[in-house]
C-alpha cells in the first residue's frame, strides 16, 4: 500500500495535561493506584450544555477532542470520520444492562440503549458537523485504532478525499475496571504511575482516553509529521523479523530510526518482548515509553501517535518518556511498537516532514 | 492493485435456513422464519415474534467444532464463514494473503448477560469465562482462529450497516493490494439487550413485520450471519468455477440527522445509493433489483422509500425487503443480504416482500409480491442503514 499521509493536527485527552496545553508533558501528574482517569476538559467550549448532560464520558471526550483537532487543523468539514474503540460505549452499555436486570425488563428508558452502539462517537461528531461524508467505526480489540488508520490511509490513497478525521476512543468505567482487574490485567496493589516500570510485577494500570488526528495527503509546513508506515500483526512468529521487514518495506534499517516508542506497561510478561528487543534489535536506538502516563487501554496507541507527532514537530523528547537516550537530537524518524495482550502487535512509522 | 473484486463464495445462516440451499427453498416456498421466542428467558416471550436460527447453542457447537460456552454470535458466524470458504474452494489457499473482516453489533453480549446477573449481586461473582469474550472483536478472532486465518483480521461496528461496511472495507483491502482474498460479512445473535433496546424505542411489531406497507408497525428482531468470499483478479483466474459476480459499487454516507431516526427525505440513504451507482459507473435504470434495507418501521421505510423515489423516479426496478423472511438481523443484515443479492444474480431470482398489502402513501411504487425465477438480473443494489445515520449501499454485478 503506497501512502502519502500527513498528520495535520492532533488532539489528545488523557490522564495527563495533553489537551489544549501550552506545555508538552513538562508538568507530569503522579497518580497512586491501579487506574488512571482522563482529565476532563471544559466541555462547554465544545458541546451544547443541554447535550452534555445526556452524553456519556466517552462521547463527551470524543466529541471535544474531535472538535479541537478540526479547529487546530483549520478544517470545518472532514471528508471522512473514522473511529476505533475496543469496548465502545461502556457506560451506557452497563447502565442499560443493569436496568434490564434490576427492573426485570420493565419501564426501561431508551437513552442508554440508543447511545450504547459502538459507532455513537463517530455518529455524534457527524451529527454536530452535519457531515454526510464517509463514517466508520472499528472495534477490533488492541488494533481498533490501527484498523481505523488503515481505512483512512486507503481512502487517501483512493483519492476519495484529502482530509480525514480519525481517532481512538476508550472509556474505563467501574464495571470494566473491576472485570479487567479480575481477569488479571492490572496490579493488585496500588502503584505510583511514575514507578510503573520499576521491579517485576504482574499486571499494568488501567487507563482511558481519546486521541484524534486530522490526516491529509496534502503537504504543508503546518503538518506535524508524516505517517510513513503502518502494519498490524496477529500472533507473529518472530516480531523481530517482522520489524526488520516492516522497516525494509519503508527502505529503512533499524539504525535509521531515531527513537522507538514501545508499549511497555509494567507487566512482566507483557514487557518481556520489549526487554528482549532492547538488548538485541533496538540496542543502539533511543527508547521511550508512554503507558505510565495514560495507563493501558486498547487504543492507547493513539496516545503514542499523538506523542510521536509532537516529538517530531517540537523537536523535543520529554524527559518523562525516555527510557534510554543514546543520542540527544531532534528525532526525525520515530517507530512506535505496541502490542496488546501479546496477540495484536502494531508498528507505526512517523517521520519529519 | 486489483481493478475488480469478485465474489467467489457465499455462506449464510438465518431463521429461514442453516445454509444457502435451505434459504433458496424457503424463499421459493415463501416461508418466513418468525415465531415465538424460545432461546431467551424474557418477559417478552409470547408477546413479540422474533426470527431465531432454529439451532441451539449446543447444536451450533456440534456443527462448528467450537465450544458451546462460546457466544452464539461467534457460533453463527462460524457456520456461514465456513460455508462461504468451502463454497469458494480457493486453490492454494494457504499461500495467499487472506483476511477475515467481520462485523457485529452485540459481541458476546448473550454471555455477558449471564455474567452480569451474578456480578450485579456481588462484584466478585460471575463466571469470568462468560465475560472474557465480551468484545465485538473477540467474535471475529474466535472464527479466524478456527478457520486458520492470521494474515489480517478486523471487526467493524456501525449498527445495522455494519457488515455492508465490512464487505466493502475488505474489497478495498484487496484493491489496495493488502490482501489477495477476504471473507467478509457479519453476524449477530438475538440478545435480551437488543430485544429490550428496540422494545424501548417502540419499533418492534407485535405481529409479523410488513416492510414498505402503509400499515407497517415495526420490525421483528432476527439473528444469523452471512459472508461473501471476495477475491482479486489474480485469484479469480485460478478458480475452478466462474465467480458469482463482482462487487462493482459501494458507498458509505451519513444521514447526520438524529442518533436513531432517519431524516424524512432520506438524505443518508440517497447519498449512499447515489455514491454506489457513481462508483460502479451505472445509472439507476441499470439496476435490476434492489434488496431494500426495509426494516418495517414507519420511519425507516418512509426515508428509504423517499430516497428511492428521488433517485429512481419515474422507472423503478423490482425491489423487496427480505427482512420479511429473516427479521432484522442487525449487524448481520448487510452480510446476509449481500449473499441474497449474489444469489439473485446467480439464479435470476427476485424475492417476494412477504405480507405486503397497501402501498405507502409517499411513494408511487410497490415492492415485489411474488417469487420470480429465471429473471435476467445483472445488477443488484443492497441497502443497509443503521443507527448513527450510518448508510451504506452495495452494488453487485454479474460478469
Amino acid at each position: 500500500m503506497s501512502m502519502k499521509v500527513y498528520i495535520r493536527a492532533s488532539a489528545c485527552i488523557s490522564a495527563q495535561k495533553t489537551f489544549n496545553s501550552d506545555g508538552f508533558l513538562d508538568d507530569i501528574i503522579e497518580y497512586t493506584g491501579t487506574r488512571l482517569k482522563a482529565i476532563e476538559p471544559d466541555y462547554k467550549q465544545f458541546i451544547d450544555p443541554k447535550q452534555i448532560r445526556r452524553m456519556s464520558h466517552v462521547i463527551k471526550m470524543g466529541v471535544a477532542a474531535a472538535k479541537q483537532c478540526l479547529n487546530d487543523a483549520d478544517v470545518t468539514m472532514p471528508g471522512a470520520i473514522i473511529t476505533g474503540t475496543a469496548f465502545g460505549c461502556m457506560q451506557d452499555t452497563v447502565t442499560f444492562l443493569t436496568r434490564i436486570i434490576e427492573q426485570q425488563e420493565e419501564l426501561l428508558p431508551p437513552t442508554a440503549f440508543i447511545q450504547s452502539t459502538h459507532n455513537t462517537v463517530a455518529a455524534q461528531i457527524a451529527l454536530m458537523l452535519k457531515c454526510h461524508n464517509y463514517n466508520n467505526t472499528f472495534v477490533h480489540k488492541g488494533i481498533s485504532f490501527e484498523s481505523a488508520l488503515i481505512d483512512a490511509i486507503m481512502l487517501l490513497n483512493e483519492k476519495e478525499t484529502d482530509n480525514i478525521l480519525v481517532g481512538g476512543t476508550e472509556e474505563m468505567v467501574d464495571t470494566s475496571f473491576k472485570v479487567l482487574t479480575r481477569l488479571g490485567l492490572y496490579r493488585r496493589q496500588p502503584v505510583s504511575n511514575l514507578s510503573l516500570f520499576t521491579g517485576e510485577f504482574k499486571g499494568s494500570i488501567g487507563g482511558e482516553g481519546v486521541g484524534f488526528f486530522l490526516l491529509s495527503n496534502k503537504p504543508s509546513t503546518d503538518n506535524l509529521a508524516e505517517l510513513t508506515g503502518l502494519k498490524t500483526l496477529y500472533k507473529p512468529k518472530s516480531i523481530e523479523e517482522a520489524i526488520i521487514a516492516f522497516l525494509q518495506s519503508n527502505d529503512l534499517k533499524i539504525d535509521d530510526v531515531d527513537l522507538i516508542i514501545t508499549g511497555k506497561n509494567g507487566d512482566i510478561k507483557n514487557d518481556e518482548i520489549y526487554n528482549q528487543l532492547s538488548d538485541l534489535l533496538f540496542k543502539n536506538t533511543s527508547l521511550a515509553n508512554y503507558k505510565h502516563l495514560c495507563g493501558d487501554y486498547s487504543v492507547s496507541s493513539s496516545f503514542a501517535l499523538w506523542l510521536a507527532a509532537n516529538i517530531i514537530k517540537k523537536g523535543i523528547v520529554p524527559d518523562t518518556v525516555i527510557e534510554r537516550n543514546i543520542e540527544i537530537s531532534s528525532p526525525r524518524k520515530v517507530l512506535i511498537y505496541n502490542h496488546y495482550q501479546n496477540k495484536y502487535h502494531s508498528l507505526m512509522l512517523i517521520s519529519a516532514i | 492493485m486489483s481493478s475488480s473484486v469478485y465474489v467467489a463464495g457465499v455462506g449464510v445462516i438465518s431463521a429461514i435456513g442453516n445454509n444457502v440451499a435451505e434459504h433458496l427453498t424457503s424463499f421459493e416456498q415463501e416461508k418466513a422464519g418468525m415465531g415465538d421466542i424460545t432461546l431467551l428467558n424474557t418477559i417478552h416471550k409470547h408477546q413479540l415474534p422474533v426470527a431465531e436460527v432454529k439451532l441451539s447453542d449446543d447444536e451450533l457447537a456440534e456443527i462448528t467444532g467450537l465450544s458451546s460456552t462460546i457466544s452464539r454470535t461467534a457460533l453463527l458466524s462460524m457456520v456461514a464463514a465456513k460455508e462461504a470458504l468451502a463454497d469458494a474452494a480457493i486453490p492454494d489457499f494457504g499461500n495467499l494473503r487472506t483476511g477475515f473482516v467481520s462485523a457485529n453489533s452485540v459481541g458476546g453480549m448473550d454471555k455477558s448477560e449471564d455474567f452480569f446477573v451474578e456480578f450485579l449481586a456481588d462484584n466478585n461473582k460471575g463466571k469470568l469465562r462468560n465475560v472474557f469474550d465480551h468484545e465485538c472483536g473477540s467474535m471475529t478472532e474466535i472464527v479466524a482462529d478456527k478457520l486458520g486465518i492470521s494474515d489480517f483480521m478486523t471487526t467493524l461496528s456501525t449498527a445495522c450497516s455494519s457488515s455492508a461496511n465490512a464487505i466493502f472495507y475488505a474489497a478495498r483491502l484487496i484493491k489496495n493490494d493488502v490482501l489477495d482474498l477476504a471473507i467478509a460479512g457479519g453476524t449477530d445473535a438475538i440478545t435480551k439487550f437488543t430485544l429490550n433496546g428496540f422494545n424501548t424505542l417502540m419499533i418492534l411489531d407485535k405481529e409479523l413485520c410488513k416492510p414498505f406497507d402503509e400499515h407497517r408497525e415495526g420490525l421483528n428482531l432476527g439473528e444469523g450471519s452471512g459472508y461473501v468470499v471476495l477475491v482479486s483478479d489474480k485469484v479469480a483466474k485460478t478458480l475452478s468455477k466462474i465467480p458469482y459476480c463482482k462487487l462493482s459499487g459501494y458507498n458509505n454516507s451519513n444521514d447526520a440527522y438524529h442518533q436513531t431516526a432517519s431524516s424524512p427525505d432520506g438524505t443518508g440513504s440517497y447519498l449512499a445509493m447515489q455514491g454506489a451507482l457513481k462508483k460502479s459507473g451505472l445509472t439507476p435504470s441499470d439496476i435490476d433489483y434492489i434488496n431494500l434495507h426495509g426494516t418495517g418501521t414507519p420511519n425507516n421505510d418512509s426515508a428509504e422509500g423517499t430516497a428511492i423515489k428521488r433517485l429512481f423516479d419515474p422507472v423503478y426496478p423490482p425491489m423487496s425487503s427480505t427482512k420479511s423472511y429473516t427479521g432484522h438481523t442487525l449487524g448481520a443484515s448487510g452480510g446476509i443480504e449481500a449473499v441474497f443479492s449474489v444469489l439473485a444474480i446467480k439464479h435470476g431470482l427476485i424475492y417476494p416482500n412477504l405480507r405486503f398489502e397497501t402501498r405507502m402513501e409517499e411513494v408511487p411504487f410497490e415492492p415485489e409480491k411474488k417469487f420470480l425465477k429465471d429473471q435476467d438480473i445483472k445488477h443488484v443494489m443492497s441497502n443497509s442503514f443503521g443507527f448513527g445515520g450510518n448508510c451504506t449501499s452495495l452494488i453487485f454485478s454479474g460478469i
